[in-house]
């Protein structure tokens, strides 16, 4: 058994997979900036202009993190679900599952490319918000780091979902019923302080606070847990997917009957 | 000669509990068109399936040329090609870019001379600008086996390729597959029209309720299953066969002017000469005979009807 890596094949569904996004370009990337435009009409400026400055910083550049966050963690979950469930729903798959490919071939592939596109997403949100507020980066390293391991992160789930889900609803599903509250929820209109007691200990289970969190360091030296936290509750999460989307190879869920 | 393909003791038990194969055992040899004939639902596609990695088998073994499809499965597979029975094809991408696309996921650089060629040989040159959607269900097929000859496949496994084809289509899918045998490439192929097994296959195993009943080299196959019978032409019409003949069996047919025989080629004694003799004392004239070879469908009939 060969165990050498395949990149032409990697490769093979990283184009198929880029091509297809670049087929909706226009809606791929317009509406999300549209959302954002408005969130920072609404929170940023309406609101925004009665909530005194949040740990330091103004509320409309205090949200950015979290509006970042929040398209990105929707968007990776969504394009990674609907790559491979797509496949599977128009029974396209035979032709991945009966080619010379490794499951991690597999995986590359389709979360790398979901994974590119929320990373690439994130960038132009970044920039339409440097329209409204006025950016700052303090740890620009981090601050890749962070998107790049979210967006993958949240991508392996979204592959995960896209698995599993046996119909549109389903994939529709955990993004609206799972991924948006605990977004919502997850501190990116609000820091945690602002929180009464036992709801920041209730908060810190969520995954999305360390997330959100660690990501407005990175832009503001400013955190609710430490940055070194985040990063490690993010590792954790991404092995959590890493060992269910190996399970789900080593036994063909839903894949092969 | 290693076989392109041996399957040993081969069961699947799909999670519903519905046994679809039972123990089956094949080899198919290189270079041969091999007909895998049987009726809906008899598990062709599931065996196909477990061979090309789609479904995971209960027990038992397949390799390619002695590749292990399960332990050695990028070998296995890099010599098989595989064209589904459902035109299950993408809509927005064009010809050209999805069967780019499928010699990539082989693992293949590109060769753009390679693809020409095939697009060539299955008239899709001129569409291979053209979506998928655009195309009707006779191209989309084309297209199917395109992607499957694009890395070059020394297997290649049709299932159903002619299922709800018309008959023109049909001859030319059938002038691709013996031209594809030509190039050396071992071809399998599933059907439920008997006609096809006839047309094509070199040798043809039959397939029953996830059991394979026999297989035998086509031309063999349908001398040993196949009755004879002997017609005999009458000078007077009969209205009914002599009494004396009672013991053949006889068949009166065409308006009393034809009486028919039918005889097994095995048997020791077919019986001919003891009948043409007794036809002479009973006085029945006849102007000629002919003897014919019972077709393969009523052979597979014959042999995956339950028995009574
Ligand atoms: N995924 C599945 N789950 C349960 N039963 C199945 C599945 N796929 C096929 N079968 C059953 O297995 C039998 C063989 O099917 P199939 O291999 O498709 O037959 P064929 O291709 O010869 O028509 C059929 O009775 C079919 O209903
Ligand atoms: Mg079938």
């Amino acid at each position: 058994m060969s165990a050498a890596m395949s990149f032409e094949s990697i490769k093979a569904i990283y184009i198929f997979e880029m091509r297809r996004a670049g087929r909706t370009l226009l809606q791929s990337i317009i509406s999300p900036v549209i959302s954002t435009a408005l969130y920072f009409i609404v929170f940023g400026a309406a609101i925004g202009g009665r909530i005194a400055e949040v740990d330091g910083i103004s509320y409309g550049a205090f949200i950015v993190p979290g509006l970042v966050m929040l398209s990105l963690l929707t968007q990776s979950v969504s394009n990674a679900s609907f790559g491979i469930f797509f496949p599977r729903f128009a029974k396209t798959i035979y032709e991945i599952l009966s080619a010379p490919v490794s499951a991690a071939e597999i995986v590359f592939g389709y979360v790398g490319a979901a994974a590119s596109k929320s990373v690439i997403l994130g960038l132009i949100i970044l920039g339409t918000a440097a329209l409204f507020v006025p950016l700052q980066i303090d740890h620009p390293f981090v601050m890749i780091l962070f998107l790049v391991l979210t967006a993958v992160t949240f991508s392996l789930l979204g592959f995960i979902i896209g698995i599993w889900a046996d119909g549109f609803e389903k994939l529709q599903l955990v993004p609206l019923l799972i991924i948006t509250p605990l977004t919502f929820l997850g501190g990116t209109f609000y820091s945690i302080d602002m929180l009464p007691p036992l709801w920041q200990k209730i908060t810190l289970l969520n995954p999305v606070v360390y997330l959100v969190s660690g990501f407005r360091w990175s832009f503001y030296s400013a955190s609710d847990v430490s940055v070194w936290v985040s990063l490690g509750m993010t590792a954790v999460f991404m092995l959590v997917c890493l060992v269910i989307i190996h399970w789900i190879f080593k036994t063909g869920y839903r894949m092969k009957s | 000669m290693q076989p392109a393909i041996s399957v040993s003791d081969l069961s699947k038990t799909y999670g519903s509990g519905f046994q679809a194969l039972k123990h089956v055992d094949l080899e198919i040899q290189c270079g041969e068109i091999f007909a895998l004939l049987g009726p809906n639902g008899a598990g062709k596609t599931t065996l196909i399936s477990i061979i090309c990695g789609l479904v995971n088998p209960s027990s038992g073994h397949v390799a390619a040329l002695g590749h292990d499809v399960i332990t050695d499965y990028r070998a296995a597979r890099q010599l098989i090609g595989l064209v589904p029975q459902e035109l299950t094809t993408e809509a927005f991408e064009t010809v050209w870019d999805t069967v780019t696309f499928s010699r990539g996921l082989f693992g293949l650089d590109k060769n753009r001379a390679h693809i020409e060629r095939v697009l060539r040989d299955l008239s899709l040159w001129d569409k291979r600008n053209t979506k998928i959607m655009e195309l009707s269900g006779g191209m989309k097929r084309r297209v199917l086996i395109a992607k499957a000859l694009s890395h070059e496949p020394q297997i290649l496994f049709l299932d159903e390729p002619t299922a709800g084809v018309d008959v023109e289509l049909r001859k030319a899918m059938w002038e691709v597959v013996r031209s594809l045998r030509e190039k050396g490439v071992t071809i399998i192929l599933t059907t439920h029209y008997i006609e096809e097994a006839e047309e094509m296959a070199d040798r043809i195993g039959v397939i029953n309720k996830g059991e394979i009943i026999v297989v035998e080299e086509k031309v063999k196959l349908m001398r040993q299953f196949g009755q004879k019978r002997l017609e005999l032409y009458l000078q007077e019409p009969l209205d009914e066969v002599p009494a004396a003949l009672s013991n053949y069996h006889l068949e009166l047919a065409e308006d009393g002017n034809t009486l028919v025989y039918h005889y097994d080629i095995h048997s020791k004694r077919t019986g001919i000469t003891a009948l043409l003799q007794a036809l002479g004392e009973a006085g029945v004239r006849f102007k000629d005979l002919d003897t014919k070879q019972s077709s393969l469908e009523e052979i597979f009939v014959s042999l995956v009807q339950e028995p009574q």
